[in-house]
């Protein structure tokens, strides 16, 4: 059986890599993709965690952030879809029009 | 009794045909608000003689009549009723304000028919028979007060009728502001009148009043205290020193006004109140010493500084503030019913006086200055004859209305134990002034040379309207005093008999061997007042009729005294500079630029510009970049991860250091 402190180094490690690539990279739906792997991090995290206490909790957890992810998606895809008619880019940095 | 058990009727009247004029008039003509403003105060004058005649069927143990009408305030044991009181002193000033006052309505008629804002006019003036009948009326100090107010509001609206003139409008503040000043007074002496007494009501105060000790010559008692600051209030709205400077201004009002309200009435209320407190003053010695004294120094005040003006309504003006100084005196020394006496004269003949100079005036076409008038008495004959006769009551000529009510003033100041002989002999050279002033304005104005432009002066006799209530008056102020003749002849006097039973209440009622010394006195006292009234007559004349060119001689002589006189003693220059000056430095300074704009402004425009500067340093973080933000989330989650971690790290570093 594979310790559970395996399963949280592999959760930061994923984590920190959603966040390096949400920090760094420009195209929208990279760092989109990168939300989507910090979720997956941290559910991971829960089911680890789950497995270790024996209890339902956790996974129980893991299903409802399945569900907002998914819901996420639906509603980013829309975004990034419009931000791609209007600026026929997807590069984050030209999303700044809040800036004075 | 159906007027007297519904007094309100009386004011009441002027106070319909106030609102009936003041909402709708405009739109009617002249005729028609003449109707209402002369009809409501003669139905109200109508009515005062109805309570006057059901007044005199009441016996002595009914008077003063007072009737409750409803209560006004109540709170804890204060009360202050709308309750009106009649007694011979109202029944004086009732028959004086409603009398006098619907005469001048009708001369007003004449004098403002070519005036706009008619029925504004009316208005004001109704409404201020009104505030004077509630002032007259009032049986307790705090609904002679709303009267009291009420007359100043009118006096403020009717100085500044002709509001376009900035000379009007600020005369009108004037006397609002100075008035103020005595209210404030007045109003003190209320408070401490109601802390001695439990009530403001007359009649329970004076009989409260009655068995208390009088204070000493000297001594600040409470009833002193009390009078000296009923006083300053009267001080203010009678024009007295040194609250004196707002009445020779108020002549910027239309001349009616000034006849009404800046002679015969209103002014005449602080004399009213004395007269009315006279159970309080009787006990304060020094208070009633005050008074003369400021009576007294008032009266010849005054009559130095109308000796030199040019100004026909000017010269009336100081000639009123001296006048009053007379009814001061007359109260100070305890003749309280020579004071109303003297009142009630003054205000037929200085109402007619006015009402002569306004007739004047319009015959002029406006010109006041009388230096620019001369030889008017063919042309203006009924004015120069109602004028003359008014001349002669003021200057103390017998048989008429002045040469009574003035020499029962300065009998009793003669007899007066507080430097009576001082007072007399002032008030005997006061009398000298006023007859030397007033015959002056007479020659001056209505004999010698024509000194105005014939073509471009158009003189004309007044309307019947105006004439009429001058000649009514003139009888009135040829007959008005004959009330007190009888003292002459050793028989009572009928005024002073008929005004006892309000006076004797304060232990004022004369003993037998003093009333015989009186009259022993009266005599010789009189012929020396005729010769005095004589002499100014004289002096007038010479000056003015033989020698015209030697009055400007003597101001040139007397260049110092002149001029003094002429700028009125440099009262108002001096209260400029001692009083305004530094009020306006205070308001500007420090009230205005100081604490309003740079304190409460500044704490206000101080939060809007803190925040604005706020927000202008913080916007920054705002970059509009995502990835910055998602930085900023970042650092944030690290740092509360640390903080709450912390505590948990901690005791590991130690054990690792170990």
């Amino acid at each position: 059986m594979v310790p559970t402190h395996y399963y949280l180094v592999l959760s930061a490690i994923l984590f920190g890599l959603g966040v390096v690539a949400f920090v760094f990279r420009r195209n929208i739906i990279t760092i989109f993709m990168s939300i989507e792997l910090m979720l997956n991090a941290v559910n991971l995290a829960f089911v680890a965690f789950s497995q270790a206490w024996n209890r339902l909790d956790g996974q129980v957890f893991v299903l409802f952030v399945i569900v907002v992810a998914a819901a996420e998606a639906a509603v980013g895809l829309g975004i990034i879809i419009l931000i791609q008619r209007n600026r026929q880019s997807l590069n984050v940095e030209r999303v700044d029009l809040l800036k004075l | 009794m159906p007027i007297l058990d519904n007094l309100w009727i009386i004011p009441l009247l002027p106070l319909l045909g106030s609102a009936i004029n003041g909402l709708f008039g405009g739109k009617w003509t002249n005729s028609v608000v003449n109707y209402v403003a002369v009809g409501s105060t003669g139905l109200s004058f109508a009515c005062a003689l109805e309570a006057v005649r059901e007044f005199s069927q009441l016996t002595p143990q009914q008077i003063p009549f007072v009737k409750q009408f409803f209560t006004w305030i109540a709170a804890g044991t204060f009360r202050a009723g709308f309750d009106l009181q009649v007694d011979q002193l109202t029944v004086v000033m009732l028959l004086v304000v409603t009398g006098v006052g619907w005469l001048i309505h009708i001369y007003s008629t004449g004098y403002m028919a070519h005036e706009g804002g008619y029925y504004r006019f009316f208005s004001y003036l109704n409404l201020f028979m009104f505030f004077m009948l509630i002032l007259v009326l009032a049986a307790n100090y705090s609904l002679l007060f709303v009267g009291w107010e009420g007359v100043g509001l009118c006096s403020y609206l009717l100085i500044g009728f002709y509001f376009l003139r900035k000379s009007a409008t600020d005369a009108g503040k004037k006397a609002f502001i100075v008035n103020r000043i005595g209210d404030f007074g007045f109003m003190l002496g209320m408070f401490l009148l109601f802390k001695t007494f439990g009530t403001l009501d007359f009649v329970p105060m004076f009989a409260k009043a009655v068995p208390m000790p009088a204070d000493a010559m000297g001594q600040m008692g409470t009833l002193t205290v009390a009078c000296l600051l009923i006083f300053v209030g009267a001080t203010g709205k009678s024009a007295q020193l040194p609250l004196y400077v707002w009445l020779p201004d108020a002549m910027e009002g239309p001349t009616p006004v000034s006849a009404l309200i800046h002679a015969a009435t209103m002014v005449t209320a602080g004399v009213y109140v004395v007269a009315r407190s006279h159970v309080l003053f009787m006990r304060a010695p020094s208070a009633m010493l005050v008074v003369a004294i400021i009576g007294c120094a008032t009266a010849i005040f005054a009559a130095t500084i109308g000796l030199v003006q040019t100004d026909i309504k000017k010269v009336l003006a100081y000639s009123t503030v001296s006048q009053l100084g007379y009814m001061f005196l007359a109260c100070g020394v305890g003749a309280f019913s020579a004071g109303i006496f003297h009142l009630m004269t003054h205000a037929f003949f200085k109402a007619l006086l006015f009402l002569a100079a306004g007739s004047v005036i319009h015959a002029m076409g406006g010109e006041q200055d009388m230096l620019k008038m001369g030889g008017l008495s063919k042309k203006i004959k009924w004015t120069y004859i109602t004028m003359l006769t008014a001349t002669l009551a003021i200057a103390g000529f017998p048989p008429l209305a002045g040469f009574f009510s003035k020499d029962s003033i300065l009998l009793s100041a003669f007899q007066s134990e507080n430097g009576g002989h001082v007072l007399y002999a002032i008030g005997l050279f006061t009398a000298l002034l006023t007859s030397f002033y007033m015959f002056r304005l007479i020659f001056l104005t209505f004999f010698g040379k024509q000194r105005y432009d014939e073509h471009h002066v158009h003189v004309h006799e007044s309307p019947k309207s105006m004439l009429v209530p001058l000649m009514i008056l003139a009888v009135l102020s040829l007959v008005g005093g004959w009330l007190a003749a009888p003292a002459f002849w050793g028989a009572p006097d009928y005024f002073a008999k008929f005004l006892e039973p309000v006076f004797a209440q304060g232990g004022g009622a004369e003993s037998a061997a003093a009333e015989s010394a009186a009259h022993a006195l009266e005599m010789p006292l009189a012929i020396v007042a005729v010769i005095t009234a004589t002499l100014g007559l004289g002096i007038a004349y010479w000056l003015y009729i033989s020698r015209p060119a030697k009055p400007a001689e003597l101001a040139k002589s007397m260049k110092g005294a002149y001029t003094t006189l002429f700028n009125k003693y440099y009262v108002d220059e001096l209260y400029a500079a001692v009083v305004v000056k530094p009020l306006l430095w205070l308001s500007t300074k420090v009230l205005w630029q100081t604490v309003d704009v740079q304190i409460i402004d500044g704490a206000v425009n101080g939060i809007a510009h803190g925040t604005t500067e706020v927000g202008d340093n913080v916007r920054h973080a705002q970059s509009g970049s995502t990835r910055s933000y998602a930085v900023w989330v970042i650092i944030g989650a690290l740092v509360i991860i640390a903080i709450i971690f912390w505590p948990y790290l901690k005791p590991a570093a130690v054990g690792m250091v170990r």
